[in-house]
């Protein structure tokens, strides 16, 4: 039952009945989807840039479970803000609280240190496999509108 | 089967005898006994499944059809027994006319390869029901794609029943040339009204086929009754193993289809120049077969007609119905599918909580079932669910297994509110 109530925590439970920025972002910079083929669930990421090449706006929309839900959730606050290449290293950060048994938030670089202890509450999942890729969909998802904007810009 | 025609359990349907032939079901999972309600993706397996495979590869085991020594003759025996096991299973006149197959997916492929290339053109129309498994979309797709022919679906209600009338529309013009769905829906528990889709079919001129996964191991069936002209199911949904499964088909159409791979076991004769084919089964059989397989299904279907298919229908009937009232009493589930044929397979959802999220939650008190879309995208979208979580029952399920379901909601309710 632990393991349960630490997967299913109240920050997690809250993301995922009200998440934040579950919007689309018409004049979007990057969008790509995710989808799980295994359960159906899917997720549609947007990204907006600012004007200093960070992002100024990041959004979802999709149907999905609570667990995926929440990390887009969370994704879309912890993104907003940051330049690209953080954006890319708090995804190494988020990956490692959802699959590595040994991760210590004390070893996340400084500058990350509050959004690991966010991410933390993830962490949950490391006990669930078949659940780890609810957690990552979003991510993923968001990782590929970065990179379909950056194929997009070199034309 | 309609609750009102339920048929009533015969008092000597000793479920718990029947359990103890399933080793798995003593199990338990996160330290609660298995309550094991995913038979709809796979069925476990008896002692005498186990058992009969061990026995070829113990005692009797060689390649079959091919040597002149005593094992093979004995394998090849046992072997060509199953197929009229499976013959007798669906009341197919003549062994001849299964085919051995990976499973159900593989059969409904082998017609669409075979048959649908040599028979099917431009302007043809393949129809299914929007019931259907990826397994019999996605074949006819190739072929339709291949072919320049015509893919419809036929409709379902809110109750998820097909449409009839629907059904009557796209055979009316006469250009279906096959007619292909699914016994009983997977995902949803209907069960079709074969004998008249099938009558229907052959009036307008187009073939019918059927695939029985999730009737075959439930419910008696005779293809010769049913009217049709193929039927196929996999070996593991109906207590057998993985890696086989049969298809069955008149014998007029079997042999004027063209062949499915070449290879050996296929052949009559070989030279650089041409070949020509074995006979039906035969034909469509190329390469070594799964013989230990084909021997543990054929244990499988003795396992289901020792036990009653008649018993089996009812026992599982009986307990799917439980399943439906007590999980319609749960504040905030919803069932999904509510035809008045069905079989033992309830779909539901609930408000708060995504299935995937039950389906974890629910695992940790060691109840298994299915969450997600069932391989059945459209029938998701017809009944505007992303997925949903599925209970589906087999021969060995007890009543006190949905009361331990249904408590395992509670929890649900528990974690996400009610
Ligand atoms: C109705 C139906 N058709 C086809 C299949 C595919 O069966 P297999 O994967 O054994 O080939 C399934 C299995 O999920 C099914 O339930």
């Amino acid at each position: 039952m632990n393991e349960l109530r630490e997967l299913y925590q109240e920050v997690i439970l809250d993301h995922g009945r009200n998440p934040r920025n579950f919007r689309r972002i018409e004049d979007a910079d990057g969008e790509a989807k995710g989808d799980n083929p295994l359960c159906g669930d899917r997720v549609h990421v947007f990204v907006k840039l600012n004007g200093a090449g960070g992002l100024g706006d990041v959004a979802f929309q999709g149907r999905g479970c609570a667990i995926s839900t929440a990390s887009a959730s969370m994704m879309t606050e912890l993104l907003k803000g940051r330049s690209e290449a953080e954006a890319r290293r708090l995804f190494d950060v988020f990956h490692a609280v959802c699959t590595d048994e040994a991760f210590d938030p004390l070893d996340v670089p400084e500058e990350f240190g509050d959004e690991a202890d966010r991410l933390q509450v993830m962490a949950g999942v490391r006990q669930f496999p078949m659940r780890v890729k609810c957690a990552t969909l979003p991510w993923h998802t968001f990782a590929a509108a970065l990179d379909g904007k950056a194929t997009a810009t070199t034309e | 089967m309609s609750p009102d025609s339920t048929p009533t359990l015969r008092p000597n349907y000793d479920v718990l005898a029947i359990r103890r032939d399933f080793p798995i079901l003593a199990r338990e999972v996160f330290g609660k006994p298995l309550v094991y309600l995913d038979t709809g993706a796979s069925a476990q397996k008896p002692r005498q499944v186990i058992r009969a495979m061990t026995q070829v590869m113990e005692e009797t085991y060689s390649n079959v059809h091919r040597g002149v020594h005593f094992l093979s003759q004995a394998c090849t025996d046992q072997f060509e027994a199953a197929r009229e096991t499976v013959a007798r299973f669906i009341n197919a006149p003549e062994a001849d006319e299964i085919v051995w197959t990976r499973g159900a997916t593989e059969a409904l492929n082998l017609v669409a390869a075979t048959w649908g290339r040599a028979n099917v053109g431009p302007g043809d129309r393949i129809v299914i029901s929007t019931l259907e498994h990826h397994s019999n979309i996605v074949p006819w797709q190739l072929l339709r794609d291949e072919t320049g022919a015509e893919l419809a679906v036929i409709p379902v209600d809110d109750a998820g029943e097909v449409d009839l009338d629907a059904y009557a529309a796209l055979l009316d013009d006469g250009r279906a040339k096959l007619v292909s769905v699914t016994h009983v829906s997977n995902s949803i528990g209907t069960v079709l009204p074969i004998g008249q889709m099938a009558r229907m079919a052959h009036e307008k001129g187009a073939l019918f086929m059927v695939d029985g996964c999730q009737a075959a191991p439930h419910m008696p069936v005779d293809v010769q009754e049913l009217g049709v002209d193929f039927y196929c199911f996999s070996g593991h949904k109906t207590y057998g193993p993985t890696g086989i499964g049969a298809l069955w088909g008149r014998k007029a159409l079997l042999d004027a289809m063209p062949p499915y791979q070449g290879g050996g076991e296929m052949i009559a004769h070989v030279t650089f120049e041409k070949s020509t084919f074995k006979a039906a089964p035969h034909k469509f059989e190329a390469g070594t077969p799964a013989i230990v397989e084909a021997v543990g299904l054929g244990a499988a279907l003795d396992y289901i007609e020792a036990v009653g298919r008649d018993a089996i229908l009812a026992h599982e009937t009986d307990v799917a119905e439980y399943a439906r009232e007590r999980l319609a009493a749960v504040p905030g589930v919803r069932i999904v599918g509510h035809a008045r044929e069905r079989g033992a397979i309830v779909s539901f959802t609930m408000d708060r909580a995504h299935p995937h999220d039950i389906g974890t939650i629910i695992d940790r008190a060691g109840v298994a079932v299915r969450a997600g879309h069932h391989c059945a995208f459209p029938v998701m979208e017809r009944f505007d669910v992303g997925a949903t979580a599925r209970a589906s029952f087999g021969l060995y399920n007890m009543k006190s297994e949905v009361d331990r379901l249904v408590e395992a909601l509670d929890e649900v309710a528990e974690i996400f509110g009610r």
